[in-house]
């Protein structure tokens, strides 16, 4: 059997395992239905048990699911308008981050004085939480929406700034030897050689951007409120909601996962062999 | 003076100092010229300085003194004028045998229609034998085939002054060999100038017109310029059979195992030499097939 397929049979194998033990770790506590929302709140009857089995889950995601568009007020819309929001928001700073980064980079990576000049501030920038700057977001653009957006700028900005540097300062001697006995101009051998020589290395960054990107919108939307999947999660957490959160929660994993592979498809484009 | 294609005159090149060290020469009045049309090797030891003068000569690299004139005009900076194909090949591994030939003659020739570099380049990629594998990439093909491609790209930029660096150096013998004939076929129908460096004794006597023996460094010069007075169309199975073939090479040999460390040689000019006629050349008596003027040459210069 091709390795592909047992790695299958292990995987649905390791999954149907989990499911069992956390299917038989959650038995559905008894009456539930019969008790109000403040004994819910309270605990209830059962002071333990509060995660869900798997089986309640898989049919509230099977009802959210089919109609994911559904709006029915500021706080109840449907998971797909929800997570609408935070790939719009996430993609416009992502976005935003990339043309900025990537033009920036190819100067840091092409002038040693700019790197120079620039490498302390990057080093200072870099490490701050991307969450600490929503205060200031927020008094300054006086708007949650796009201090959501501005975080996610500057937190996605940092690796593929520092990428398409490295990228850029790494290509060989060698090519850059046949862009100047071709007699390229500077921006000719940017375009021709430069360009796809870093791009492999180029697009490395602009995953691990969008990884970070979908990691922080999340919290982003929890602390400004609103709309977003961030906000969904914590909502249905003061609901109580634990069927509700269970699902979002894999709902941005597989969200996260598309968005991984779709730069990969992409990365695959300009991957060259040496 | 005289008006040779490519003139290189009193060419030294060192490198700074490291630490207490005195600076580095690593060779010193080179002077050589190069006719139209005529196939150069040069030969020396490693570290001699062969490449620092073809990177010269490139443009790629400066001089400390000394200039290199070709057409008349100072050698400043790379330029299409002058093809390079390196040791590695130096193929962009993200464009395909064709593209990268397509890279080299856009550059050449910009105002083309697309169908024209198209079809010059797919040329000479037939040139060069490589007709089959057009549209692979360089990590699929094979050391020799690279080569070809890197040689198919120079030839089809034509360049006045084709400079290649050990070009075989990483190939096998026999792959060697095919390679070998089809840069003379190459070079036969462009009549292109050649400046060759090789390692090769027996590559050297079947590619040249002229070649150049480089003297040891630090301070190495160029002890000898000798010529290869085999007639053309010269065949590898064959060659070996002239009367000349094992007096040349003997002499060769002879100079880089015994003589290319003599400090007497370096810095006295370069001797002609021609070891198939029996007694030592006059400048006057040269045949038709050598169209070096090796007259110029004597330049006998002060040790320095
Ligand atoms: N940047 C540098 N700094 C100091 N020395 C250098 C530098 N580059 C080259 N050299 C020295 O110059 C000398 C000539 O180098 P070069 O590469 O031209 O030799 P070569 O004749 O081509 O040797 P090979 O046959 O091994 O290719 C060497 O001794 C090398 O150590
Ligand atoms: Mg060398």
């Amino acid at each position: 059997m091709p390795l592909n397929m047992r790695a299958a049979l292990v995987s649905v194998a390791i999954l149907f395992v989990w499911l069992l033990l956390w299917e038989s770790a959650t038995p559905v506590p008894e009456a539930t239905e019969a008790l109000s929302e403040f004994e819910l709140l309270m605990g209830g009857a059962d002071q333990e048990a509060r995660v869900p089995p798997p089986s309640k889950v898989v049919g509230h995601a099977w009802d959210e699911l089919s109609n994911p568009f559904y709006d029915a007020g500021p706080n109840d819309k449907g998971i797909g308008i929800q997570l609408g929001y935070s790939l719009y928001r996430v993609l416009t700073g992502y976005l935003a981050a990339a043309l900025i980064a990537i033009p920036l980079g190819f100067v840091i990576g092409m002038s040693p004085l700019m790197y120079k000049a620039l490498n302390p501030f990057i080093q200072v920038l870099r490490p701050i939480s991307p969450l600490a700057w929503m205060p200031l977001a927020l008094f300054i653009i006086k708007d949650s929406e796009k201090s959501a957006i501005f975080v996610i700028f500057i937190c996605s900005i940092w690796p593929m700034l520092i990428n398409t540097a490295f990228g850029v300062a790494n290509v060989r001697g060698d090519w850059l030897r046949v862009a100047k006995t071709h007699e390229l101009g500077p921006l000719s051998t940017a375009f021709r050689v430069i360009l796809p020589a870093a791009a492999p290395t180029i697009l490395t960054g602009m995953r691990i951007s969008i990884g970070i990107a979908w990691l922080v919108i999340v919290a982003a939307e929890m602390l400004v409120g609103g709309t977003g999947i961030g906000y969904y999660v914590w909502n249905e957490w003061n609901n109580l909601d634990l069927n509700s959160v269970i699902f979002s929660i894999l709902m941005i994993g597989v969200v996260g996962m598309l968005l991984d592979l779709a730069l990969s498809a992409v990365s695959r484009l300009v991957q060259y062999q040496e | 003076m005289s008006k040779s294609f490519l003139s290189v005159e009193s060419l030294s090149k060192s490198f700074p100092a490291s630490g207490k060290n005195e600076d580095l020469v690593v060779f010193e009045n080179v002077d050589f010229k190069i006719e139209q049309g005529e196939f150069v090797c040069i030969i020396g030891h490693s570290g001699c300085g062969k490449s620092t003068i073809l990177n010269i000569l490139a443009g790629l690299d400066s001089a400390s003194d000394g200039v290199v004139i070709m057409d008349g005009r100072e050698v400043a900076g790379p330029s299409l004028e002058r093809g390079v194909v390196f040791q590695n090949y130096s193929l962009l591994p993200w464009l395909s045998a064709l593209q990268n030939v397509i890279f080299g003659v856009r550059s050449r020739w910009p105002q083309w229609s697309k169908k024209q570099i198209q079809e010059h380049s797919e040329k000479f990629l037939k040139l060069v034998g490589l007709e089959e594998a057009m549209q692979r990439k360089p990590a699929q093909l094979s050391g020799g085939m690279r080569q070809r491609v890197s040689i198919a790209r120079a030839f089809a930029t034509q360049p006045k002054l084709l400079l290649l660096d050990e070009p075989f150096g990483a190939l096998d013998a026999l792959t060697r060999g095919n390679i070998q004939d089809e840069l003379l076929k190459i070079w036969s129908e462009t009549k292109q100038t050649v400046f060759m460096i090789t390692h090769d004794v027996d590559e050297a006597i079947l590619l040249a017109d002229r070649v150049l023996l480089m003297s040891n460094g630090p301070r190495a010069s160029i002890a000898e310029s000798v010529s290869i007075s085999i007639p053309r169309p010269r065949d590898r199975s064959s060659i070996i059979e002239h009367p000349g073939y094992y007096k040349i090479r003997n002499h060769l040999v002879n100079f880089l195992v015994k003589r290319a460390g003599d400090k007497e040689d370096s810095g006295s000019g370069t001797r002609i030499v021609d070891p198939a006629a029996d007694a030592p050349v006059d400048a006057g008596a040269q045949s038709d097939l050598l169209r070096s003027a090796p007259g110029q040459e004597k330049s006998f210069k002060v040790s320095g």
